[in-house]
């Protein structure tokens, strides 16, 4: 099972949904499934998935008492303390990517799908790739 | 047969030109890590092995530098010196802090990422083309541009995003593309010579507190500076003053004229900040009335204070270029890896570098829209080929050779070129 080989997505179908702005310029996915997974994957899961992807953004855009403290504090060392710690905005992130990896590999992969981090796509898109058959066993 | 769960995308290929035999490319130079940095299409210029990235004219960033350090310099030299003594040492203190201040905002202004959009991989940009190009399909006779706008409704206000066609992207509201550097920049407020970059997203608080400070640096030093003539003028007379301090006269010239400008763009800069109003969407007067009956600022939070605070203390996202990430030697990847493979190999956005190995254009390059900038600036544009899945059959017709990186079922991973043709099929059955 540990042995997920590098797939080359250049042979998948790959979907692509698009930012939400309706809110704001937030970082926000669209909600809406892809004809393309019809059949393929539950829509109620994807919707789970992206709602929670959207949700970790959600935190780490908002203005919280946080996000305040930590801003005026690194403020007050003429920033040179962003260069020792993570800001928030990073740690939720990294807590997508994790998520996003979990996901992956306990329900999209053996589904045939796979989804990428949207940071590694610069936040525009949340890709979603159709794994073919050959790769998918 | 290949008994691998997965199977590899070899796309085994020949050069028909100055490709070296297999044995003779040097193992090292294809193992050679070339960081994001290096192919980054936009025209940037990076230092400290792309932990700093600035615009490529850089000079006038380099007379600001020099002045504000000579003056404070001259500051601190003589002026505090006398003043240190005779008032206060809290002086030179006040004024060491609010230096360090002002070249801490000045660098974090000047070198990092504005809020650069990575532009568009290719899979986007050509699934954005069909979705575009698809009304138009009715009339074969009659061409059409395709719509180049999307229009989005935000809180009520109709925003319309333009699509980038360098990018390959519609560019988010907010954002525009810095002609200078050629990205496009979240929430693009302007491109400033003085900093030697563009001023967005990431780095207008750092642009904002530094115009600020540099105006309170400026009325101190002023101030000081008159305060220590008119202390000596008291001994002598103010003629004999200057003579006994004439960097003060320095001083005072090049703070007097600095002042005015760097003041008021301050102040100007406080307005757009509290009215959350970008420079760039204040020149075009997005919001004003005349636009329309019912245009109004959709980003703005309502009070003073709440813009304020989302402008100077809201959260900022990280850098999405990922500068010092290592390009990964393969055609579009996305792969899903597990625990011993490192952030830096699940990159995406990867290219196909050494162009000059590989002979021509190269296949489902994802060298997210403008190829060779970096590498060989005379290749074609890409063409776009698919890759078979199964390996090409000996007696094919191939175009190029191309380094492929696969992970072995034993975990391993390999960068390697592919044998010839004929031996593909054996060499990545046996699993090596």
């Amino acid at each position: 099972m540990d042995n997920m080989a590098r797939l080359s997505s250049s042979q998948c179908t790959k979907v692509f949904l698009q930012r939400d702005f309706t809110e704001g310029t937030g970082v926000r996915f669209q909600n809406k499934f892809p004809q393309e997974l019809e059949g393929k994957i539950d829509r109620a899961i994807l919707e789970r998935t992206i709602n929670t992807v959207n949700s970790i953004y959600l935190e780490a855009e908002s203005l919280s008492g946080r996000t305040y403290c930590e801003s005026c504090f690194a403020c007050m060392t003429a920033y040179i303390a962003y260069l020792c710690m993570d800001t928030h905005y990073e740690k939720c992130l990294k807590k997508v990517a994790r998520y996003i990896e979990e996901q992956n590999k306990t329900v999209f992969v053996q589904q045939g799908l796979m989804l990428v981090d949207p940071a590694e796509r610069g936040l525009r898109v949340f890709e979603i790739c159709i794994l073919t058959e050959q790769q998918n066993r | 047969m290949n008994e691998t769960p997965y199977s590899y995308s070899a796309v085994s290929t020949q050069s028909p030109s100055k490709l070296p035999e297999p044995e003779e490319v040097p193992s090292d130079k294809m193992a050679k890590k070339v960081r994001r940095w290096e192919v980054f299409p936009g025209k940037n210029k990076f230092h400290c092995n792309g932990r700093i990235m600035m615009a490529r004219q850089t000079g006038i960033f380099y007379l600001t530098c020099t002045l504000i350090i000579v003056t404070s310099g001259l500051f601190f030299g003589f002026d505090c010196v006398y003043l240190a003594q005779h008032v206060t040492p809290a002086i030179p203190a006040i004024g060491g802090a609010l230096f360090i201040f002002v070249m801490a905002t000045l660098f974090r202004t000047s070198f990092s990422d504005p809020g650069v959009i990575p532009r568009a991989s290719l899979d986007e940009a050509a699934e954005l083309e069909r979705q575009m190009e698809v009304p138009n399909a009715g009339s074969p006779g009659t061409y059409r541009p395709p719509p180049r706008t999307k229009e989005v409704v935000i809180k009520g206000q109709v925003v319309k995003l333009k699509y980038c066609f360098t990018c390959k992207l519609f560019r988010p509201p907010r954002a525009s593309h810095c002609s200078l550097c050629d990205n496009c920049v979240d929430r693009f407020d302007h491109h400033c010579p003085w900093v030697g970059n563009c001023v967005g997203k990431r780095n207008y608080r750092y642009f904002y507190l530094f115009i600020l400070s540099l105006s309170v640096h400026c009325i101190y030093i002023f101030a000081c500076v008159l305060t220590n003539l008119i202390l000596r003028a008291q001994q002598d007379n103010f003629l004999t003053a200057m003579k006994e301090s004439p960097a003060s006269i320095v001083e005072a010239v090049v703070c007097f004229f600095s002042v005015w400008s760097v003041v008021g763009l301050s102040g100007f800069h406080t307005y757009l900040a509290t009215s959350e109003v970008t420079t760039n969407e204040d020149i075009k007067g997005s919001f004003t009335a005349r636009r329309g009956a019912d245009s109004f600022n959709p980003y703005s939070k309502g009070s003073i204070f709440k813009n304020c605070s989302q402008v100077l203390c809201g959260p900022v996202p990280p850098s999405l270029l990922d500068r010092r990430g290592y390009v990964v030697p393969d055609s579009s990847q996305a792969h899903h890896v597990s625990g011993p493979e490192t952030q830096k190999e699940r990159e995406s956005n990867s290219v196909n570098v050494r162009h000059e190995y590989y002979g021509s254009t190269t296949v489902t390059n994802q060298k997210t829209g403008n190829m060779g900038t970096n590498t060989a600036p005379d290749l074609p544009p890409p063409a776009v080929v698919t890759t078979a899945d199964e390996m090409l059959p000996a007696g094919e017709n191939v175009k190029k050779r191309e380094m492929i990186s696969y992970q072995t079922p034993d975990g391993t991973i390999n960068n390697k070129l592919p044998p010839l043709n004929g031996d593909s099929q054996s060499a990545l059955v046996a699993g090596n």
